[in-house]
């Protein structure tokens, strides 16, 4: 399992996009989540759900994931998470 | 109980009657009802009606508490009229007022205040958008009964047929004579036709005019007669042009909207209608005007020439009209400077009263003859039923318009929507609200296929040869949620006190309610 070592921010407030926030937690408290989108009430659940999903996919813990969504398709915001975290990573 | 259009409705509105449910496009009036009339007034031989301030008209109208007060919508977001009058009625201490108008616009949130300190009690409207949408749709219970919304040939019926009573209309016009005789061609605030006032100004007990331009001499041709005004006053600016009517309007470059247009254009041309004589309302938003555009094009090109246009006129079709394309335009409602310039010269550019245009209690609205319509919507679900009113998240920002009338009363009812906008799919299982029920709409138009009304087999066979995309409407909607996912449903308040608006269908029935999402 992978980890970050500094806060990393990517992405646009900007319509059909997100703007991903993220930031590292101590050891063995895994992956917290806080989100905000324009269509949260029709896809709240899921939005938070492949979030997770993300995260755990490119084999990282121990993060808190912020997002402000403006109504990104899943291809968009996978992509801006998974920047996030590459960059939180970078030296 | 449900009603035919499967809408689930409360047995008891607050505040209001006992609404008979919908039950189908062409329902009859229950029993034969006279015209709505008004109270017998003399007017003295050299009495003047010109009076110094709207404090002085409101005074001499007798407005008092309770009473119903209506205003026109020509002067679309750059309307002062509502506010100036709004505020005089503040300042005598007025209160408990329903105001009865053709539609709002941003420019109304103000009302919020009055709707606070008690001045005003009850909305009757087509649209309502911005923050007072936004208010209403969260705050039900400010007002003493539900919003009603009407459509503008339904709100022209409600007048005719004396279910509502207009107290005092006040209505501004861009210019007027000392006796009363308005149009909406010329002044600084010109909007063109004055559709909607007419009828206001025939059937209110009493109508105060509100002017920017009053003119010694005599207006003529007259929208409003001096026999239908009461009182005169002049004021600085009853509204701001940039607001009122826009320069010609921009062909949209949204590329999108254009595949849309075209697609529309298509379907109208191998429809089965498009041939010389037919008759068209294209209406004045983005995607509607392109489809203009393209129409305008085939027409040219197949030497097509149309019978008349009816609108919601833009300045496109003031052009078309112009070369002879069509033979008349009817209009309710001018759109852009150069419409009204047409308006003003063209004789073959008529101005028509929103009972004339769609007036379904009328021995014959303008539209009953229509063949092809093009509309929008905010979403429209499998039943083909639209919605323009509510949006995803069940908020008021639409309006209801003609859009039920013209689908209605035309041969050929085309809605042209994106199929999903943002990420939420725009075909839905069940809209959020109906504003027009499915049984009038034949074609949807997206950008990723069209669906035919299943009860139109004849159109589905004639557009096999358009090239377009045929599929049904579960198809459509499926590959909006390959794309995106379908959404949950919002959740809706079941309280008979959260009902924030009611959809009074054209004939006076109840078609649906609006309630406040949780």
């Amino acid at each position: 399992m992978k980890t970050i070592q500094k806060e990393a921010t990517v992405g646009f407030e900007e319509k059909n996009d997100a703007l991903v926030t993220v930031s590292p937690l101590t050891a063995g408290q895994g992956i917290t989540v806080e989100l905000v989108s324009s269509v949260k009430r029709q896809y709240g659940q899921h939005l938070e759900d492949l979030i997770v999903a993300t995260v755990n996919e490119v084999g990282y813990t121990d993060v808190h994931v912020k997002v402000i969504d403006k109504g990104a398709w899943d291809y968009a915001l996978k992509a801006r998470i998974v920047a996030a975290l590459y960059r939180g990573n970078a030296a | 109980m449900k009603n035919k259009a499967g809408r689930e409705l409360p047995n008891h509105i607050y505040g209001l009657k006992a609404y008979r449910p919908y039950e189908g496009l062409f329902v009859n009036p229950p029993e034969p009802v006279p015209m709505a009339g008004r109270t017998l007034r003399v007017g003295r031989p050299s009495s003047n009606k010109v009076l110094p301030s709207l404090i002085e008209a409101v005074e001499a109208t007798g407005l008092r508490d309770g009473m119903t007060i209506s205003f026109h919508h020509h002067f679309r977001n750059g309307d002062y009229v509502n506010k100036l009058v709004m505020t005089a009625i503040a300042a005598k201490g007025i209160k408990d007022i329903t105001i009865a108008t053709s539609s709002l616009n941003d420019c109304h949130d103000f009302l919020i205040d009055y709707i606070e300190d008690g001045t005003i009690t009850a909305l009757e409207t087509s649209g309502l958008r911005g923050k007072l949408g936004a208010y209403l749709t969260k705050n039900p219970g400010k007002l003493k009964r539900p919003v009603i919304v009407r459509s503008h040939g339904g709100r022209a019926r409600a007048i005719e047929a004396g279910e509502v009573k207009i107290d005092v209309a006040f209505m501004g016009v861009p210019t007027c004579d000392r006796f009363g005789n308005a149009t909406g061609r010329l002044g600084k605030s010109a909007c063109g036709s004055l559709g909607y006032a007419m009828l206001d100004s025939r059937f209110a007990e009493q109508v105060v005019l509100v002017t920017d331009n009053l003119i010694d001499g005599y207006v003529f041709p007259y929208s409003i007669p001096q026999t239908d005004v009461n009182y005169i006053v002049a004021v600085e600016a009853i509204g701001d042009p940039e607001g009122i009517a826009s320069g010609i309007l921009k062909i949209t470059k949204n590329p999108i909207q254009l595949l849309l247009a075209e697609a529309a254009a298509k379907v109208i041309e191998h429809s089965g209608y498009f041939k010389n004589g037919y008759s068209i309302q294209m209406g004045g938003g983005g995607s509607a005007l392109a489809v203009g555009r393209f129409i305008r094009e085939k027409m040219l090109k197949q030497e097509i020439k149309g019978s008349f246009g009816v609108g919601g006129v833009t300045g496109l079709f003031a052009q078309m009209l112009e070369e002879g394309l069509f033979e008349i335009c009817y209009d309710t409602q001018t759109f852009d400077t150069t419409a009204i310039q047409s308006l003003r010269e063209n004789p073959r550019h008529v101005e028509i009263s929103s009972s004339f245009y769609a007036n379904p209690w009328s021995p014959g609205p303008i539209i009953n003859d229509l063949d092809v319509v093009i509309l929008g919507a905010t979403e429209v679900d499998l039943d083909f039923n639209v919605n323009v009113i509510t949006n995803s998240n069940g908020l008021l920002m639409g309006a209801s318009g003609g859009h039920s009338d013209i689908a209605a009363a035309s041969k050929l009812a085309i809605i042209v929507m994106p199929l999903i906008r943002g990420r939420l799919p725009m075909v839905r299982d069940r809209v959020q609200n109906i504003v027009t029920p499915g049984e009038s709409i034949d074609v949807v138009v997206t950008d990723r296929g069209i669906a035919v009304n299943p009860r139109r087999q004849d159109l589905i066979d004639n557009l096999r040869k358009s090239g377009l995309k045929i599929m049904t409407i579960e198809e459509l909607q499926e590959v909006a949620h390959k794309l995106v996912g379908k959404p949950q449903e919002i959740v809706l308040s079941e309280e008979d006190k959260d009902i924030v608006a009611i959809v009074e269908y054209r004939d006076g029935t109840l078609l649906d309610v609006i309630r406040k999402p949780l």
